[in-house]
């Protein structure tokens, strides 16, 4: 039995390139990941926001509205739903002008039980030291 | 011998990551390591066969087809190549097409993984 944990950083904005959406899909794949897997072994995903990255998290996102695609919002609410670790930088944030209220906090609608974590980026560093890999996007 | 697992996400034709990815991949062969390369969203266009060489554009069909036949495992994202119109029958010969857990899947056991973001 053995557990592989990786880290999914997200650097970029939303929207302006498919980046910070695909390291929200890949991040969920964690879920079904044990198909490919012997019985008891594990692949984690924590994801965090840094930089523009932030802004990734915002709440009420148009995107289905405008672009008629799902939001990076929904995906956002959905590795919640999926308990997985979501981390967002407290300095970063605050840089951009934005607080936890400006940002998705939580999916009580999608029934989830955890919530964003807006933590300083040493909490962040400390999370990436403890991953296996890292994947920057 | 280790294992080395490669994420690129950039497209073949407007970027040099995909290009540094198939050289990389040879050289970890070339050494004697296992190599996995898994391509997502835009790269997903190295997949597709029968692309025409110009010089001025990377063509990367004929030296992937020599490292697949060195034991080179390449695969696509299945939905990232559907979404952009690559199906299976305009795919290369033995690449193969998986949902985003093979990526995961192969990050589990590798010595490495190196990570290459799209555009």
């Amino acid at each position: 039995m053995a557990t592989t944990k990786l880290g999914f950083i997200v650097q970029r904005p939303p929207y302006k390139s498919e980046n910070p959406k695909l390291a929200l899909t890949h991040a969920i794949a964690s879920q079904s990941v044990e198909i490919y897997l012997k019985d008891g072994d594990l692949v984690t995903a924590d994801v965090a926001f840094v930089g523009d990255g932030v802004l990734n998290c915002l709440k009420n996102q148009k995107a289905m509205d405008i672009y008629a695609l799902s939001s990076t919002e929904s995906h956002l609410k959905n590795c919640l739903l999926l308990d997985l670790n979501v981390y967002v930088c407290k300095e970063d944030l605050g840089k951009l002008g934005l607080s936890e209220n400006d940002i998705v906090m939580d999916a009580e609608e999608f029934g989830a039980d955890m919530k964003v974590n807006v933590v300083p980026f040493d909490e962040i560093s400390k999370m990436m030291e403890g991953m296996n890999h890292l994947l920057f996007f | 011998m280790g294992k080395l697992t490669i994420g690129c996400f950039s497209s073949l034709v407007g970027s040099m990551n995909l290009d540094f990815a198939v050289k990389l991949s040879a050289a970890a062969l070339e050494k004697g390591h296992t190599v996995d390369l898994w391509v997502s969203g835009n790269a997903t266009m190295l997949s597709i066969k029968d692309q025409r060489a110009f010089k001025d554009y990377s063509s990367l069909e004929k030296p992937l087809k020599e490292l697949m036949g060195k034991g080179l495992t390449v695969t696509a994202c299945e939905a990232c190549a559907e979404a952009r119109g690559y199906h299976k029958d305009n795919t290369m010969e033995g690449f193969k097409r998986h949902s985003m857990d093979w990526y995961l899947a192969s990050a589990f056991d590798a010595d490495r993984v190196l990570h290459i973001g799209g555009e």
